[in-house]
C-alpha cells in the first residue's frame, strides 16, 4: 500500500483511477480504449508529480524527507556495497541498532560506513529506536572511524536521524560527551570522509557523524539544528506554526548549498527517492564514488587542515 | 482634580520610583530565604543560608576569576547580522539590536585575558543575559578567537558556559557552530595547552554537545544544570517525571562526565592550583636544590 502525502491527494486520485482501470483490463471488448486512457492518465500523473516535486515547500520537503517508504541506510548499504560485514558495539556499554557500521566495498573499494538507520516496519523502527541514536551509538562510530583512519580506508556516513535520542539513559552516559567527542573524531581522521543527508538531518544526531570533507544532500532532503515543530514550539510559542518555521529556517538541500553548508545536490527521481527507490540509490553511489576519487591520495596532515580551514570559513563573509 | 489624580499624580509617583530601588530583598530559589541584594552581591550571587547558587554575568564572572579582578578584554571581529533574514514574531536583526543595546555588547561571549592565581589565561564566557547566551557565528568566531590567542601566547584556555544551546535564529549555521568551536578546542590541544571547562548554569544542548564536553578538566559550579537534551522535551519523550538531581552538577560527577564540583568561592582557588600544576611542570626538588658546578654538570645530560 504506497502512502501519500497531504499535498499529493490530486496525483493519489489520479493513481487510483489507473488502478481501477487497469483492473477492468480484459474484462471488455474496449481494450484498445481503455490502454489509451491508461497511457493518458499516467502521463498525466508524470506531468503533475514533476511540477508538484519542483516547487515542494520547504515543509513539504520536510514530509517527503520522513516518507516512510523512503529508502534509508540499509537499503543504501543493501544495495551499494558488496561484502558488507556488520560491526557491532562500543566496546564500552552496548551495541545501539540506530547506527549501523561496518566494513565494504564501494565499486570495489573496501570502506567503512556508517549510518543511521530508522527502520521501515513496526518491528525494524523499534529495533533501530527510529534512527535516534544514543551515546553507544555515538561511540561505536567514533571506534569505527578510528579503525577506518588506522587501515586508510574512506569513511562514508549516511545520516537519516530525527535527533540524538533524548532520554534519561541518554544523559545519564553522556550523550552531549558522546556527539562531542564523534565530531572531535571526525575532525581527526586522515581519511577522507563523505557524508550523504538521505532524509533528515536532525541537529546534533546528525553532526556528529556529518562533519565531513565532502557534504551531499538528496534533493529533497533537509537538515537542520532543529525540527520545524521544535522551533515553532520556542519561537513562535505554537507547534502548529511548523511550515512557517520551515520555510524561515531555510533547511531544504538548496538553500544550504547557497550558503555554503553542503557540496553537492542529488538529483532525486521525479515524485521523489521512493518512487524509484532503485536509481535513487544508484544516483548516491555514483555520487559517493566521485567524492572519495575526488579526496583520495591526499595526504592525511592536508586532507585535515582542509577538513578544518572548510568550517572555519563557513558563515563567515567571503574576504 | 480628576486630572491630578488621574494624570499628574501616576506621573509623580513613576518618576518618583524610578529612584528607588525596586528589588531591595531577592528571594533565593532553593531555600526561599529573603536576602539583601547587597549582601548576595558581597557573597557572590550565592544564598548564604543554603548555598544556592543563582546566575552571575559575564563581567562580574570574569572579575571573579582573575586575579584582583583585573583582566583586558580582548577584540572580537565582526560577523554578518542576521545571515538568513530570521524572522520569528520578531525579526532576528531586531531581538539582536535590543540584546547589543541593553547588554552594550556585540554577542553572547566575552573573551578576557589577565592572570588566575599568577597563570596567565585566556578566558571565555558567555553572557547568559544576551538571548540566553545561545550559540551563534558570534559565539563560535568568538572561541575561534580565544583559542588562536591561547596558542598565540602559549597559555591555558579556560570556557565558561552560560547557554540554553543553539541560536535558532541562526539555523543550520547555529549547528555549524559544534564543529567550528570543536576545531577551536583542538588548536589548544595540538599544542599541548590546557583547555579547561567551567560548566555553570544552565549548559545544554549544542553547546554541551561540543567544545563543553571536550575539556582536558571539568569543573562544575555546584548545583548547575548541565545537559544535552531540555527536561521538557525528556518528559515528553519517556513520560516520566525525572529523577531528583537529574542534570544537576553532582548527578553529572557521579555519571563521569565531571572531574570537580566546586563552589563560586572556590573556584579561583582550584583552577589556580590546576592550571599552576599544568603551567609549571617543575623539575623535582632534589634537582633544583642542587647548585654546584659539579652537580649542575652531572644533572645535565638527564635534563
Amino acid at each position: 500500500m504506497q502512502t501519500f502525502l497531504e499535498f499529493e491527494k490530486p496525483i493519489a486520485e489520479l493513481e487510483g483511477r489507473i488502478r481501477d482501470l487497469k483492473s477492468l483490463d480484459g474484462t471488455s471488448a474496449h481494450d484498445v480504449s481503455v490502454s489509451d486512457e491508461v497511457r493518458a492518465l499516467e502521463d498525466k500523473v508524470h506531468k503533475l508529480l514533476r511540477q508538484t516535486y519542483a516547487k515542494l515547500t520547504p515543509w513539504q520537503k520536510v514530509m517527503v524527507a520522513r516518507h516512510p517508504s523512503r529508502p534509508h541506510c540499509l537499503d543504501y548499504i543493501d544495495q551499494l556495497i558488496d561484502d558488507f560485514v556488520l560491526l557491532a558495539g562500543d566496546r564500552l556499554y552496548g551495541e545501539d541498532e540506530a547506527v549501523i557500521g561496518g566494513l565494504g566495498r564501494l565499486n570495489g573499494r573496501s570502506v567503512m560506513v556508517i549510518g543511521l538507520e530508522k527502520g521501515n516496519d513496526t518491528a525494524s523502527r523499534v529495533k533501530h529506536n527510529f534512527g535516534m541514536a544514543k551515546p553507544e551509538g555515538y561511540r561505536k562510530a567514533q571506534r569505527l572511524m578510528r579503525m577506518a583512519d588506522q587501515f586508510g580506508l574512506p569513511i562514508i556516513t549516511l545520516v537519516d536521524t530525527a535527533g540524538a535520542y533524548p532520554g534519561i539513559a541518554s544523559e545519564e552516559r553522556g550523550q552531549a560527551e558522546a556527539i562531542a567527542a564523534s565530531i572531535q573524531t571526525c575532525l581527526r581522521v586522515g581519511v577522507p570522509i563523505v557524508s550523504v543527508i538521505l532524509g533528515e538531518g536532525g541537529s546534533g544526531g546528525a553532526i556528529a557523524i556529518a562533519t565531513a570533507d565532502q557534504i551531499i544532500m538528496l534533493e529533497h532532503s533537509v537538515y537542520s539544528v532543529i525540527s520545524p515543530e521544535g522551533c515553532a514550539s520556542i519561537l513562535w510559542r505554537a507547534g502548529d506554526k511548523a511550515q512557517e518555521a520551515a520555510q524561515a529556517m531555510r533547511l531544504t538541500a538548496q538553500d544550504l548549498k547557497e550558503m555554503g553548508v553542503i557540496d553537492t545536490i542529488i538529483d532525486e527521481p521525479v515524485g521523489g527517492a521512493h518512487r524509484d527507490v532503485k536509481s535513487a540509490i544508484a544516483a548516491v553511489g555514483a555520487s559517493i564514488s566521485a567524492a572519495i576519487d575526488s579526496l583520495s591520495g591526499k595526504d592525511a596532515d592536508k586532507l585535515k587542515k582542509q577538513r578544518r580551514d572548510k568550517y572555519l570559513a563557513m558563515g563567515r563573509p567571503a574576504p | 482634580m480628576n486630572w491630578l489624580t488621574n494624570f499628574v499624580r501616576p506621573r509623580i509617583s513613576a518618576w518618583v520610583k524610578k529612584d528607588v530601588p525596586q528589588n531591595l530583598w531577592v528571594k533565593c530559589p532553593g531555600c526561599e530565604a529573603q536576602i539583601h541584594h547587597r549582601e548576595l552581591e558581597e557573597n557572590l550571587q550565592v544564598c548564604p543560608h543554603c548555598g544556592h547558587h543563582m546566575r552571575i554575568d559575564a563581567a562580574k564572572r570574569l572579575a571573579l576569576m582573575f586575579d584582583e579582578g583585573r583582566y583586558d578584554e580582548v577584540e572580537l571581529p565582526d560577523v554578518p547580522q542576521d545571515p538568513l533574514k530570521f524572522r520569528d514574531l520578531k525579526r532576528y536583526s531586531d531581538r539582536l539590536k535590543a540584546a547589543q543595546a541593553s547588554s552594550g555588547r556585540k554577542d553572547a561571549m566575552i573573551v578576557a585575558r589577565g592572570t588566575i592565581k599568577g597563570t596567565h589565561a585566556i578566558v571565555a564566557a558567555f553572557d547568559f543575559s544576551f538571548m540566553g547566551g545561545s550559540m551563534g557565528t558570534a559565539v563560535g568566531e568568538a572561541l575561534v578567537t580565544a583559542a588562536k590567542l591561547a596558542v598565540m601566547q602559549e597559555c591555558p584556555l579556560v570556557v565558561v558556559p552560560a547557554s540554553g544551546g543553539a541560536r535558532m535564529q541562526e539555523s543550520i549555521l547555529s549547528l555549524m557552530q559544534m564543529p567550528r568551536t570543536t576545531i577551536a578546542v583542538e588548536m589548544v590541544k595540538d599544542k599541548r595547552l590546557p583547555y579547561i571547562v567551567v560548566l555553570t548554569d544552565p549548559t545544554t544542548g549544542g553547546v554541551t554537545a561540543s567544545f563543553a564536553m571536550l575539556g582536558d578538566i571539568h569543573i562544575a559550579e555546584s548545583g548547575a544544570m548541565i545537559g544535552f537534551a531540555g527536561a521538557r522535551v525528556i518528559e515528553e519523550t519517556i513520560r516520566e517525571k525525572l529523577p531528583e538531581g537529574f542534570q544537576r552538577a553532582e548527578y553529572l560527577r557521579e555519571h563521569g562526565m565531571v572531574d570537580i564540583v566546586t563552589t563560586r568561592h572556590e573556584l579561583p582557588t582550584v583552577l589556580g592550583r590546576l592550571l599552576d600544576l599544568l603551567m609549571r611542570q617543575r623539575p623535582p626538588a632534589e634537582v633544583v636544590q642542587l647548585s654546584t658546578d659539579k652537580a649542575a654538570r652531572k644533572a645535565k645530560p638527564a635534563g
